[in-house]
């Protein structure tokens, strides 16, 4: 039993911490939020450079990391900083997606992405599915010697700026079925594919795509046709992982702003952080954000644990952070009481990110409902 | 970052888990399963049990007894001893004074004192709480007051748990009214079939005798028995109530609960299908179970500290609170459960060798009274308020 970072994933995580603490600060992460394309392809370079895209590949795949605690090391400080730039996106999702089902020519396209000259993304979700991993409307259907997609896409991250999509569209079966599911590689800018940006309340921005009648050729299926359902499932237990580490990230700064703030307002002529009423509620914070980092490490542990296992710790961790992240966002807001609701607090950012991280791959009730039945599966 | 315990604690576990399957009485596990009373004599052979194979005062130092296991080997012990419905060890002698003679007892209480919690010659109960002294316990009012070789002692202590079964007591008593609260309190040893102790039963809500009042009039009590300097006895109370912690959690216990509490909700039935499929229930039991899940990887964080040389101090207090929330949430459910079979109540069926009318099924007859029994674990030992009270002082400085 040991607890401790290995001693290269610490010094990952210092150098990051760092670059973050010193070319990342709210006003820069501000400036960038509000910015035409919602993220910075400089500081995207820079993260390149640092090695940081790198860490969450394997080494197999051109890489030097990609264990779960490489994963949870770099969103953990992602999440301090408030970080957009599209690592779940195109390192975790689309890029794990590659790695995982492409054929030689495809994970070739793996470098570009390393080294950050490429920006991929994950194209899964649609109007309505609500989270269900497997209820892909989106079909693609064969044509002579190749693939034609038609559907829409629903809050695709970086979806203006990406250069390839990963998108999932069904090839057999019906809706709702695991089986049937296939994954296609899609250039941006592809004839039928239409991209409506638009910006996200937690900063960034979001795309909507809609595919009519897009043409593929017969070399951008992605793993094996009418498979991709494990795929996605692998990429996306992965992006859980990432989402919680980010999110145990937020949560740490939010205590800390939150503490020193208890320790210098005064009301009724005494320091707030007197009052038992908030002193208790600060502590149950505490205590709620110490279960949630061993809900990260749990999942952390079991990423590269079989199926059911990891996918149940997953889900574990994804209940437990939904529940934690919008308890800590409400009670930290509600302990700084009005300067708490304003643009100008960091903490209000942090906040809306803690919350809206329980909108994406599955908020508390999907993953309740899946660890539930996940359990069932275990014990049968 | 490794969440397995080594090749050699693995090889501890299923030592203890032979001990158990070899020498856990049948009849204990049962009663313990089924959550039924234990008496006084089955609790005594269980310690017996354990002190034949040296494990009765698993974190004494080895020189005064103790087995010489680490954080972790102990947090494996209670876990398996949890799993298996192993009585717990009555805590007032070998996890309490121990500790507390080891540190402070002149050598001479040492050498009486600790080989007698051992071999069960003493049952020792607890007296700490007054009527005027529960969470602020540093009010303690029982009087010992100095007259030759003896102290003289008058005053009530209360919640005495198990005091019915025991022969002596330790006290927190106050030697000094001139000091300041904390100052002029004393550690004392009190024989309780001195003249002058009366020990009354008190019933709690779900008609138990487990706990009561002691009442002390003119009791005479040899000045040998008092533990470190006179007027200090704060700092060995404080010692007393932070020393063994690392399983102040319960993570076994719950494990058990929860494994319990899944068998039943297999069994019973709600809308024609079990209720463990009916989605609300479901959903509460996951619940739990993954805030289960997750103390047991904090439970280890903090072992993993203290191993490395960290103190267990006000992170004892989270653990607590999780530790006694998570269980009491298992009780309820198990509670829940039952449906109107929880309603139902029959106090002799409790007990061992119990054959009259049973009504619903056999895990019905403890559920309610647990669930009630069990309130007590959020107030006693610090309640989670006091927890709370410390988590803010100490972790953030508030």
């Amino acid at each position: 039993m040991n607890f401790e970072h290995t001693e290269e994933r610490r010094m990952l995580a210092d150098s990051l911490n760092r670059f973050i603490a010193e070319q990342y600060d709210f006003e820069t992460r501000d400036r960038i939020v509000k910015s035409a394309p919602g993220f910075s392809r400089e500081i995207w370079r820079q993260f390149a450079e640092l090695g940081v895209i790198g860490a969450l590949f394997r080494e197999a795949d051109g890489g030097f990391g990609g264990a779960g605690f490489d994963i949870a090391v770099v969103f953990e400080a992602l999440g301090r900083g408030l970080v957009v730039e599209p690592l779940l996106g195109s390192a975790i999702l689309a890029g794990d997606a590659i790695a995982a089902a492409g054929n030689e020519a495809q994970r070739a396209l793996l470098a570009d992405i390393i080294d950050g000259t490429s920006i991929a993304s994950f194209a899964h979700d649609e109007p309505g599915t609500h989270y269900e991993l497997a209820r892909v409307h989106t079909r693609a259907e064969r044509s002579g010697g190749q693939w034609v997609l038609n559907g829409a896409k629903a809050v695709v991250q970086q979806g203006e700026h990406a250069d390839l999509f990963v998108v999932s569209a069904r090839t057999a079966g019906a809706a709702g079925d695991e089986a049937g599911i296939s994954l296609f590689l899609l250039p941006a800018g592809t004839p039928g594919l239409s991209v409506r940006g638009c910006p996200v309340i937690d900063g960034g921005r979001v795309a909507e795509l809609t595919l009519t009648d897009v043409r593929l050729d017969a070399g951008a299926l992605l793993g094996a046709e009418n498979q991709g359902y494990l795929t996605l499932e692998r990429a996306a237990g992965r992006g859980v992982l990432a989402l919680c580490a980010e999110a145990l990230g937020a949560m740490e700064v939010v205590k800390t702003a939150t503490l020193e703030y208890l320790r210098t307002r005064k009301q009724f002529g005494t320091l707030i952080g007197s009052f038992q009423a908030l002193q208790h509620r600060m502590a149950d914070l505490l205590l709620e954000i110490e279960q949630a980092r061993s809900a990260v490490i749990n999942a952390a542990a079991a990423l590269d644990a079989e199926r059911l296992p990891r996918e149940r710790a997953l889900a574990a961790a994804k209940v437990s952070i939904g529940r934690i992240g919008a308890l800590v966002a409400e009670e930290s807001i509600q302990l700084h009481g009005g300067i708490g609701m304003t643009w100008e607090l960091p903490l209000a950012h942090y906040a809306k990110r803690l919350v809206m991280i329980d909108h994406q791959l599955g908020d508390e009730d999907h993953h309740l409902q899946r660890f539930i039945a996940l359990g069932k599966r275990l014990a049968a | 970052m490794d969440l397995n315990f080594t090749a050699e604690e693995e090889l501890f576990r299923s030592e203890v888990r032979a001990f158990l399957a070899d020498k856990l009485p049948a009849h204990l596990s049962h009663k313990v399963a089924n959550g039924k009373h234990l008496s006084k004599s089955d609790m005594e052979q269980w310690h017996a049990i354990l002190n034949a194979r040296g494990w009765l005062a698993n974190h004494w130092p080895v020189e005064h007894g103790g087995p010489g296991w680490s954080a972790a080997e102990k947090f494996i012990f209670e876990h398996e001893c949890g799993l298996a419905n192993a009585p717990r060890i009555v805590p007032f002698g070998v996890s309490m004074l121990g500790p507390v003679l080891i540190k402070y007892g002149n050598e001479a209480q040492k050498r009486y004192w600790l080989p007698r919690i051992l071999d069960g010659s003493d049952w020792w109960c607890q007296g700490y709480s007054e009527p005027g002294a529960g969470s602020d316990l540093a009010a303690v009012k029982t009087t010992a007051v100095r007259d030759g070789d003896h102290y003289i002692v008058d005053g009530q202590k209360t919640w005495t748990t198990l005091g019915q079964h025991a022969n002596m007591i330790f006290c927190l008593v106050r030697t000094n009214r001139e000091a300041k609260k904390q100052q002029g309190i004393s550690f004392l040893l009190i024989d309780m079939a001195t003249p002058g102790v009366e020990v009354r039963p008190i019933i709690t809500l779900e008609g138990e005798h487990e706990v009561n009042e002691v009442f002390f009039t003119g009791v005479r009590v040899p000045v040998e028995n008092l533990v470190g300097e006179e007027d200090k006895g704060w700092t060995c109370a404080k010692y007393l109530l932070t020393y063994e912690r690392t399983n102040i959690a319960g993570v076994g216990l719950s494990v058990a609960a929860l494994e319990r509490l899944k068998r039943i909700s297999a069994q019973q039935t709600r809308n024609g299908r079990p209720l463990d499929e009916d989605p609300s229930f479901a959903a509460r039991v996951a619940r739990v179970e993954i805030d289960l899940e997750n103390m047991k990887t904090t439970n280890l964080r903090v072992i993993a500290a203290v191993a490395g040389g960290g103190v267990p101090g006000a992170e004892s207090s989270m653990l607590k609170i999780c530790g006694t929330e998570i269980r009491q949430e298992i009780l309820s459910l198990t509670r829940r459960a039952m449906g109107p079979y929880a309603r139902p109540f029959i106090p002799e069926a409790l007990e061992g060798g119990y054959t009259g009318m049973q009504v619903g099924p056999e895990a019905a007859a403890s559920a309610a009274a647990q669930y009630f029994n069990n309130r007590k674990l959020s107030i006693f030992g610090g309640s989670n308020e006091i927890q709370k009270n410390i988590i803010s002082k100490m972790i953030l400085g508030l």
